[in-house]
Protein backbone atom coordinates (compact mmCIF):
# COMPACT_ATOMS: atom_id res chain seq x y z
CA UNK A 1 0.00 0.00 0.00
CA UNK A 2 1.53 3.08 -0.78
CA UNK A 3 2.13 6.15 1.74
CA UNK A 4 -1.20 7.84 3.03
CA UNK A 5 -1.32 11.77 1.35
CA UNK A 6 -2.42 12.81 5.02
CA UNK A 7 -2.32 10.63 8.41
CA UNK A 8 -3.26 11.44 11.88
CA UNK A 9 -1.97 9.87 14.98
CA UNK A 10 -3.21 10.28 18.00
CA UNK A 11 -3.66 13.81 17.78
CA UNK A 12 -5.20 16.14 20.50
CA UNK A 13 -5.09 19.76 20.71
CA UNK A 14 -5.59 21.51 24.63
CA UNK A 15 -6.90 24.96 24.51
CA UNK A 16 -6.00 27.11 27.87
CA UNK A 17 -5.23 25.97 31.46
CA UNK A 18 -6.11 24.84 34.66
CA UNK A 19 -10.02 25.58 35.15
CA UNK A 20 -10.10 27.28 31.38
CA UNK A 21 -8.78 24.09 30.20
CA UNK A 22 -10.65 23.05 26.84
CA UNK A 23 -9.71 19.51 25.03
CA UNK A 24 -10.54 20.84 21.42
CA UNK A 25 -9.30 17.18 20.21
CA UNK A 26 -8.76 14.14 21.73
CA UNK A 27 -7.02 10.95 20.20
CA UNK A 28 -7.99 11.39 16.90
CA UNK A 29 -6.37 9.14 14.09
CA UNK A 30 -7.14 9.37 10.43
CA UNK A 31 -5.85 8.26 7.04
CA UNK A 32 -6.34 10.01 3.56
CA UNK A 33 -5.07 8.16 0.54
CA UNK A 34 -4.38 9.15 -2.75
CA UNK A 35 -7.83 9.86 -4.70
CA UNK A 36 -9.80 9.73 -1.51
CA UNK A 37 -12.60 12.25 -0.21
CA UNK A 38 -13.44 12.27 3.65
CA UNK A 39 -16.09 14.31 4.99
CA UNK A 40 -16.03 15.37 8.50
CA UNK A 41 -19.08 16.45 10.47
CA UNK A 42 -20.07 17.04 13.96
CA UNK A 43 -22.57 20.31 15.21
CA UNK A 44 -20.66 23.60 16.45
CA UNK A 45 -17.64 23.64 18.75
CA UNK A 46 -16.79 19.81 18.34
CA UNK A 47 -13.39 20.36 16.94
CA UNK A 48 -13.97 19.98 13.10
CA UNK A 49 -12.30 23.46 12.05
CA UNK A 50 -9.57 22.64 14.38
CA UNK A 51 -8.25 19.58 12.92
CA UNK A 52 -8.33 20.75 9.63
CA UNK A 53 -6.08 23.62 10.60
CA UNK A 54 -3.58 20.42 12.65
CA UNK A 55 -3.57 18.86 9.15
CA UNK A 56 -2.23 21.82 7.39
CA UNK A 57 0.10 22.44 10.06
CA UNK A 58 -2.02 26.02 10.63
CA UNK A 59 -1.54 25.12 14.10
CA UNK A 60 0.07 22.28 16.18
CA UNK A 61 -1.18 19.58 18.01
CA UNK A 62 -0.39 19.17 21.63
CA UNK A 63 -0.20 15.94 21.31
CA UNK A 64 0.23 13.45 18.27
CA UNK A 65 1.72 13.44 15.16
CA UNK A 66 0.57 14.46 11.49
CA UNK A 67 2.24 13.21 8.72
CA UNK A 68 1.66 14.62 4.98
CA UNK A 69 3.22 12.63 2.20
CA UNK A 70 4.95 10.40 5.21
CA UNK A 71 6.76 13.37 6.06
CA UNK A 72 6.08 14.69 10.08
CA UNK A 73 5.13 18.17 9.94
CA UNK A 74 4.73 18.42 13.37
CA UNK A 75 8.73 18.20 14.25
CA UNK A 76 9.97 20.52 11.44
CA UNK A 77 11.20 24.25 11.50
CA UNK A 78 8.31 26.66 11.04
CA UNK A 79 10.47 27.60 7.13
CA UNK A 80 10.28 24.13 6.45
CA UNK A 81 6.65 23.96 7.33
CA UNK A 82 5.93 26.86 5.51
CA UNK A 83 7.68 25.25 1.98
CA UNK A 84 5.86 21.81 2.73
CA UNK A 85 2.58 23.69 3.11
CA UNK A 86 2.91 25.46 0.13
CA UNK A 87 4.46 22.88 -2.02
CA UNK A 88 1.62 19.93 -0.68
CA UNK A 89 -1.15 21.53 1.00
CA UNK A 90 -3.63 23.73 -0.38
CA UNK A 91 -6.51 25.21 1.56
CA UNK A 92 -10.46 26.71 0.02
CA UNK A 93 -12.22 28.48 2.72
CA UNK A 94 -15.95 29.72 3.00
CA UNK A 95 -15.27 32.83 1.98
CA UNK A 96 -12.50 35.75 1.76
CA UNK A 97 -10.55 32.68 -0.40
CA UNK A 98 -9.08 34.80 -3.61
CA UNK A 99 -7.15 37.67 -3.53
CA UNK A 100 -9.62 40.48 -4.86
CA UNK A 101 -6.58 42.35 -6.52
CA UNK A 102 -5.45 39.35 -8.48
CA UNK A 103 -7.26 37.66 -11.40
CA UNK A 104 -8.06 33.93 -11.31
CA UNK A 105 -4.80 32.52 -12.83
CA UNK A 106 -2.71 35.37 -10.80
CA UNK A 107 -4.96 33.85 -7.75
CA UNK A 108 -3.99 29.90 -8.68
CA UNK A 109 -0.42 30.97 -9.80
CA UNK A 110 0.72 32.32 -6.54
CA UNK A 111 1.56 29.77 -4.40
CA UNK A 112 4.03 28.84 -7.22
CA UNK A 113 5.39 32.30 -7.42
CA UNK A 114 5.65 31.98 -3.57
CA UNK A 115 7.92 28.77 -3.69
CA UNK A 116 10.11 30.64 -6.45
CA UNK A 117 8.48 29.23 -10.01
CA UNK A 118 9.32 31.65 -12.39
CA UNK A 119 6.02 34.19 -13.17
CA UNK A 120 5.68 32.27 -16.82
CA UNK A 121 5.94 28.76 -15.53
CA UNK A 122 3.60 29.46 -12.81
CA UNK A 123 1.13 31.46 -15.17
CA UNK A 124 1.10 28.41 -17.46
CA UNK A 125 1.00 25.60 -14.67
CA UNK A 126 -1.95 27.92 -13.56
CA UNK A 127 -3.91 27.91 -16.62
CA UNK A 128 -3.62 24.28 -16.81
CA UNK A 129 -5.29 23.82 -13.19
CA UNK A 130 -8.16 26.02 -14.28
CA UNK A 131 -8.72 24.35 -17.60
CA UNK A 132 -8.29 20.98 -15.93
CA UNK A 133 -11.69 21.82 -14.15
CA UNK A 134 -13.17 23.74 -16.96
CA UNK A 135 -12.48 27.48 -16.11
CA UNK A 136 -10.14 28.64 -18.32
CA UNK A 137 -12.48 30.81 -19.64
CA UNK A 138 -12.41 32.74 -16.42
CA UNK A 139 -8.66 32.84 -16.31
CA UNK A 140 -8.47 37.32 -16.63
CA UNK A 141 -11.77 37.76 -14.32
CA UNK A 142 -11.16 39.35 -11.31
CA UNK A 143 -12.57 37.69 -7.87
CA UNK A 144 -15.69 41.03 -8.32
CA UNK A 145 -16.32 39.48 -11.75
CA UNK A 146 -17.35 36.19 -10.91
CA UNK A 147 -20.05 34.56 -9.06
CA UNK A 148 -19.68 32.77 -5.72
CA UNK A 149 -19.79 29.37 -7.18
CA UNK A 150 -16.77 30.51 -9.85
CA UNK A 151 -14.60 31.68 -7.44
CA UNK A 152 -14.91 28.38 -5.06
CA UNK A 153 -13.66 26.54 -8.09
CA UNK A 154 -10.73 29.01 -8.51
CA UNK A 155 -9.80 28.34 -5.32
CA UNK A 156 -9.94 24.22 -6.01
CA UNK A 157 -7.65 25.24 -8.60
CA UNK A 158 -5.83 26.92 -6.47
CA UNK A 159 -5.57 24.40 -4.03
CA UNK A 160 -4.76 21.97 -6.38
CA UNK A 161 -2.37 23.72 -8.64
CA UNK A 162 1.46 22.11 -9.54
CA UNK A 163 2.25 19.04 -7.43
CA UNK A 164 0.29 19.52 -4.64
CA UNK A 165 -2.32 16.48 -3.91
CA UNK A 166 -4.45 17.45 -0.19
CA UNK A 167 -7.24 19.80 -0.39
CA UNK A 168 -8.21 21.06 2.94
CA UNK A 169 -11.96 22.67 2.41
CA UNK A 170 -13.62 24.12 5.65
CA UNK A 171 -17.14 24.77 4.53
CA UNK A 172 -16.58 25.19 1.06
CA UNK A 173 -20.10 25.58 -0.47
CA UNK A 174 -21.12 27.46 3.08
CA UNK A 175 -22.69 30.50 1.10
CA UNK A 176 -24.03 28.97 -1.91
CA UNK A 177 -27.30 27.68 -3.37
CA UNK A 178 -27.85 24.18 -3.37
CA UNK A 179 -27.18 23.68 -7.49
CA UNK A 180 -23.70 26.31 -7.52
CA UNK A 181 -22.58 24.51 -3.70
CA UNK A 182 -23.33 20.97 -6.16
CA UNK A 183 -21.21 22.05 -8.98
CA UNK A 184 -18.16 23.09 -6.34
CA UNK A 185 -18.59 19.16 -4.86
CA UNK A 186 -18.74 17.70 -8.41
CA UNK A 187 -15.29 19.65 -8.69
CA UNK A 188 -13.96 18.21 -5.62
CA UNK A 189 -15.03 15.04 -6.79
CA UNK A 190 -13.73 14.79 -9.98
CA UNK A 191 -10.11 15.78 -8.31
CA UNK A 192 -9.92 12.91 -6.19
CA UNK A 193 -11.02 10.54 -8.48
CA UNK A 194 -8.09 11.54 -10.51
CA UNK A 195 -5.78 11.11 -7.69
CA UNK A 196 -6.46 13.57 -5.07
CA UNK A 197 -6.63 13.62 -1.78
CA UNK A 198 -8.87 15.89 0.23
CA UNK A 199 -11.18 16.85 3.45
CA UNK A 200 -14.09 18.93 3.43
CA UNK A 201 -15.27 19.82 6.51
CA UNK A 202 -18.85 20.23 6.22
CA UNK A 203 -22.47 20.46 8.58
CA UNK A 204 -24.31 19.41 5.48
CA UNK A 205 -24.98 15.64 5.15
CA UNK A 206 -25.80 16.12 1.79
CA UNK A 207 -22.08 17.53 0.53
CA UNK A 208 -20.81 15.13 3.26
CA UNK A 209 -22.60 12.12 0.87
CA UNK A 210 -20.19 13.12 -1.42
CA UNK A 211 -17.24 11.59 -0.12
CA UNK A 212 -15.91 8.06 -0.05
CA UNK A 213 -15.89 7.97 3.82
CA UNK A 214 -18.06 10.26 6.44
CA UNK A 215 -16.40 10.53 10.34
CA UNK A 216 -18.73 12.27 13.10
CA UNK A 217 -17.06 14.42 15.62
CA UNK A 218 -18.03 15.35 19.17
CA UNK A 219 -16.40 16.94 21.98
CA UNK A 220 -13.24 16.61 19.99
CA UNK A 221 -13.45 12.43 19.49
CA UNK A 222 -14.39 10.77 16.84
CA UNK A 223 -17.66 8.99 17.71
CA UNK A 224 -19.09 8.05 14.51
CA UNK A 225 -17.70 6.67 10.56
CA UNK A 226 -19.53 5.47 7.77
CA UNK A 227 -16.90 3.47 6.65
CA UNK A 228 -14.67 3.04 3.18
CA UNK A 229 -16.61 1.59 0.45
CA UNK A 230 -15.29 0.49 -2.17
CA UNK A 231 -18.05 -0.27 -4.66
CA UNK A 232 -21.32 0.68 -3.33
CA UNK A 233 -24.24 -0.67 -5.48
CA UNK A 234 -26.18 -1.97 -2.05
CA UNK A 235 -28.64 0.34 -2.27
CA UNK A 236 -30.48 -0.09 -5.82
CA UNK A 237 -29.92 -3.52 -4.86
CA UNK A 238 -31.44 -3.81 -1.63
CA UNK A 239 -33.80 -0.62 -0.20
CA UNK A 240 -34.83 0.95 -3.26
CA UNK A 241 -35.11 -1.84 -5.88
CA UNK A 242 -36.57 -4.07 -3.81
CA UNK B 1 -47.45 6.37 -3.95
CA UNK B 2 -49.91 6.59 -6.72
CA UNK B 3 -49.93 4.18 -9.64
CA UNK B 4 -53.13 5.26 -10.49
CA UNK B 5 -52.35 8.65 -11.46
CA UNK B 6 -48.71 7.77 -13.01
CA UNK B 7 -50.53 5.36 -15.24
CA UNK B 8 -53.26 7.88 -16.03
CA UNK B 9 -50.04 10.16 -16.82
CA UNK B 10 -48.72 7.78 -19.06
CA UNK B 11 -52.32 7.14 -21.28
CA UNK B 12 -52.00 10.69 -21.66
CA UNK B 13 -49.47 10.61 -24.37
CA UNK B 14 -51.69 7.91 -26.16
CA UNK B 15 -53.27 4.19 -25.71
CA UNK B 16 -50.31 1.44 -24.22
CA UNK B 17 -50.67 -2.28 -23.03
CA UNK B 18 -49.66 -3.53 -19.69
CA UNK B 19 -46.31 -4.48 -20.51
CA UNK B 20 -45.44 -1.01 -21.75
CA UNK B 21 -46.72 0.73 -18.99
CA UNK B 22 -44.70 -1.04 -16.71
CA UNK B 23 -41.27 -0.29 -18.85
CA UNK B 24 -42.13 3.08 -19.34
CA UNK B 25 -42.86 3.63 -15.50
CA UNK B 26 -39.98 2.20 -14.47
CA UNK B 27 -38.13 4.44 -16.75
CA UNK B 28 -39.32 7.33 -16.30
CA UNK B 29 -38.77 6.75 -12.09
CA UNK B 30 -35.47 4.96 -12.62
CA UNK B 31 -36.79 1.84 -11.35
CA UNK B 32 -37.09 3.25 -7.85
CA UNK B 33 -40.92 2.33 -7.25
CA UNK B 34 -40.58 -1.19 -9.33
CA UNK B 35 -43.96 -2.64 -10.12
CA UNK B 36 -44.98 -6.38 -11.09
CA UNK B 37 -47.32 -6.40 -14.25
CA UNK B 38 -49.92 -7.64 -11.77
CA UNK B 39 -50.35 -4.74 -10.33
CA UNK B 40 -50.45 -2.60 -13.49
CA UNK B 41 -53.15 -4.74 -14.80
CA UNK B 42 -54.84 -4.94 -11.61
CA UNK B 43 -54.66 -0.75 -11.93
CA UNK B 44 -56.28 -0.70 -15.18
CA UNK B 45 -59.27 -2.68 -14.08
CA UNK B 46 -60.06 0.00 -11.47
CA UNK B 47 -59.44 2.51 -14.04
CA UNK B 48 -61.43 1.05 -16.39
CA UNK B 49 -64.30 0.28 -13.67
CA UNK B 50 -64.15 3.87 -12.72
CA UNK B 51 -64.56 5.40 -16.10
CA UNK B 52 -61.26 7.08 -16.35
CA UNK B 53 -59.99 4.78 -18.94
CA UNK B 54 -61.52 1.95 -21.17
CA UNK B 55 -59.73 -1.07 -23.06
CA UNK B 56 -58.88 0.29 -26.93
CA UNK B 57 -58.41 -2.73 -29.23
CA UNK B 58 -55.51 -5.60 -29.82
CA UNK B 59 -52.60 -5.65 -31.25
CA UNK B 60 -51.77 -8.55 -33.58
CA UNK B 61 -50.06 -10.02 -30.66
CA UNK B 62 -52.99 -10.26 -28.41
CA UNK B 63 -51.83 -7.04 -26.49
CA UNK B 64 -54.97 -4.99 -24.96
CA UNK B 65 -54.49 -1.10 -25.08
CA UNK B 66 -56.22 0.92 -22.98
CA UNK B 67 -56.77 4.98 -23.65
CA UNK B 68 -57.07 7.32 -21.26
CA UNK B 69 -61.27 8.90 -20.81
CA UNK B 70 -62.09 12.46 -20.63
CA UNK B 71 -62.54 11.81 -17.20
CA UNK B 72 -59.40 10.11 -16.36
CA UNK B 73 -57.88 13.18 -18.44
CA UNK B 74 -59.81 15.39 -15.66
CA UNK B 75 -58.21 13.54 -12.78
CA UNK B 76 -54.98 13.38 -13.81
CA UNK B 77 -55.22 17.44 -14.13
CA UNK B 78 -56.22 17.32 -10.86
CA UNK B 79 -53.57 15.28 -9.11
CA UNK B 80 -51.06 17.65 -10.80
CA UNK B 81 -52.85 20.61 -9.38
CA UNK B 82 -53.32 19.43 -5.71
CA UNK B 83 -50.06 19.21 -3.37
CA UNK B 84 -49.15 15.80 -1.86
CA UNK B 85 -50.18 15.23 1.39
CA UNK B 86 -47.70 13.52 3.84
CA UNK B 87 -50.54 12.70 6.40
CA UNK B 88 -51.41 9.59 5.82
CA UNK B 89 -48.34 7.90 5.03
CA UNK B 90 -47.67 5.17 7.94
CA UNK B 91 -45.93 6.73 11.25
CA UNK B 92 -42.38 7.13 10.98
CA UNK B 93 -40.94 3.96 12.80
CA UNK B 94 -37.91 5.73 13.35
CA UNK B 95 -39.55 8.91 15.51
CA UNK B 96 -41.48 5.97 17.31
CA UNK B 97 -38.17 4.20 18.03
CA UNK B 98 -36.47 7.60 19.42
CA UNK B 99 -40.05 8.48 21.40
CA UNK B 100 -39.43 4.88 23.47
CA UNK B 101 -35.71 4.98 23.88
CA UNK B 102 -36.21 8.20 25.46
CA UNK B 103 -38.27 6.58 28.13
CA UNK B 104 -37.06 3.11 28.65
CA UNK B 105 -34.47 2.64 30.83
CA UNK B 106 -31.31 2.01 29.98
CA UNK B 107 -31.61 2.28 26.55
CA UNK B 108 -28.24 4.39 25.11
CA UNK B 109 -30.23 6.56 23.17
CA UNK B 110 -27.39 8.34 21.70
CA UNK B 111 -25.80 5.06 20.58
CA UNK B 112 -29.32 4.40 18.61
CA UNK B 113 -29.10 7.77 17.11
CA UNK B 114 -25.64 7.65 16.05
CA UNK B 115 -26.22 4.12 14.51
CA UNK B 116 -29.20 5.54 12.72
CA UNK B 117 -27.35 8.39 11.12
CA UNK B 118 -24.28 6.51 10.25
CA UNK B 119 -26.70 4.26 8.36
CA UNK B 120 -28.69 6.79 6.84
CA UNK B 121 -25.56 8.67 5.44
CA UNK B 122 -24.21 5.69 3.88
CA UNK B 123 -27.65 5.51 2.15
CA UNK B 124 -27.18 9.42 1.05
CA UNK B 125 -23.81 8.80 -0.06
CA UNK B 126 -25.58 5.81 -2.46
CA UNK B 127 -27.93 8.12 -3.89
CA UNK B 128 -25.16 10.46 -4.32
CA UNK B 129 -23.41 8.29 -6.18
CA UNK B 130 -26.17 7.23 -8.19
CA UNK B 131 -26.33 10.69 -9.31
CA UNK B 132 -22.66 11.15 -10.43
CA UNK B 133 -23.81 8.28 -12.51
CA UNK B 134 -27.07 9.33 -13.88
CA UNK B 135 -26.69 10.78 -17.05
CA UNK B 136 -27.37 14.87 -17.51
CA UNK B 137 -30.42 14.70 -19.86
CA UNK B 138 -32.21 12.35 -17.29
CA UNK B 139 -34.03 14.85 -15.82
CA UNK B 140 -36.77 12.41 -13.91
CA UNK B 141 -34.08 10.65 -12.65
CA UNK B 142 -32.00 13.25 -10.96
CA UNK B 143 -35.13 14.71 -9.45
CA UNK B 144 -35.95 11.22 -8.21
CA UNK B 145 -32.64 10.94 -6.56
CA UNK B 146 -32.65 14.47 -5.00
CA UNK B 147 -36.40 13.85 -3.80
CA UNK B 148 -34.47 10.51 -1.79
CA UNK B 149 -31.44 12.84 -1.05
CA UNK B 150 -33.01 15.57 0.55
CA UNK B 151 -35.53 13.72 2.22
CA UNK B 152 -32.19 11.58 3.80
CA UNK B 153 -30.64 14.92 4.36
CA UNK B 154 -33.75 15.85 6.67
CA UNK B 155 -33.69 12.93 8.67
CA UNK B 156 -30.08 13.66 9.54
CA UNK B 157 -30.68 16.98 10.08
CA UNK B 158 -33.47 15.95 12.68
CA UNK B 159 -31.15 13.00 14.27
CA UNK B 160 -28.51 16.07 14.98
CA UNK B 161 -31.25 17.92 16.86
CA UNK B 162 -31.69 15.31 18.82
CA UNK B 163 -28.52 14.16 19.73
CA UNK B 164 -28.35 18.12 20.77
CA UNK B 165 -31.47 17.70 22.94
CA UNK B 166 -30.34 14.68 24.50
CA UNK B 167 -26.92 16.11 25.49
CA UNK B 168 -28.69 19.06 27.00
CA UNK B 169 -31.36 17.08 28.86
CA UNK B 170 -28.73 14.92 30.15
CA UNK B 171 -26.44 17.77 31.53
CA UNK B 172 -29.47 19.34 33.61
CA UNK B 173 -30.71 15.94 34.95
CA UNK B 174 -27.60 13.50 34.54
CA UNK B 175 -30.28 10.09 35.41
CA UNK B 176 -32.05 9.02 33.08
CA UNK B 177 -35.83 10.19 33.87
CA UNK B 178 -37.28 7.26 35.47
CA UNK B 179 -40.81 5.65 34.49
CA UNK B 180 -43.41 7.32 35.98
CA UNK B 181 -44.90 5.63 39.00
CA UNK B 182 -48.80 4.44 39.29
CA UNK B 183 -48.75 4.55 42.59
CA UNK B 184 -46.48 7.11 44.30
CA UNK B 185 -49.27 9.48 44.92
CA UNK B 186 -48.42 12.57 42.47
CA UNK B 187 -49.90 11.92 39.58
CA UNK B 188 -50.74 15.53 38.65
CA UNK B 189 -46.68 16.84 39.10
CA UNK B 190 -46.18 17.79 35.58
CA UNK B 191 -49.96 18.72 34.53
CA UNK B 192 -50.50 20.62 37.48
CA UNK B 193 -46.72 22.24 36.91
CA UNK B 194 -47.88 23.07 33.40
CA UNK B 195 -51.31 24.70 33.98
CA UNK B 196 -49.87 26.71 36.61
CA UNK B 197 -47.21 27.77 34.56
CA UNK B 198 -49.97 28.66 32.23
CA UNK B 199 -52.30 30.79 34.39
Amino acid sequence: MSTPVLELRGLGRTYGKGETRVESLIGIDLTVAAGELLAVMGPSGSGKSTLLMLAGGLDAPTTGQVLVEGTEITGLSRRRQAALRRRSVGYVFQDLNLIPALTAVENAALPLELDGTSVRKARATALAALAEIGIEGLADRFPDEMSGGQQQRVAIARALVGERRLVLADEPTGALDSVTGEAVLRVLRARCDAGAAAVLVTHEARHAAWADRVVFLRDGRLVDDTGRQSEAESLLAKDVRG
Amino acid sequence: MSIKHGLLALLDQGPRYGYQLRAEFESRTGSTWPLNVGQVYTTLGRLDRDGLAQPDGEDDEGHVFYRITDAGRRELHAWFDEPVSRADRPRDELAIKLAMAVTVPGVDVVAVVQHQRAHTLRMLQDYTRLKMRAADDDLAWQLVLENLVFQAEAEIRWLDHCEARIARRDLTAPAPAPLPAVSDGAPAVRGGRTRKGRR
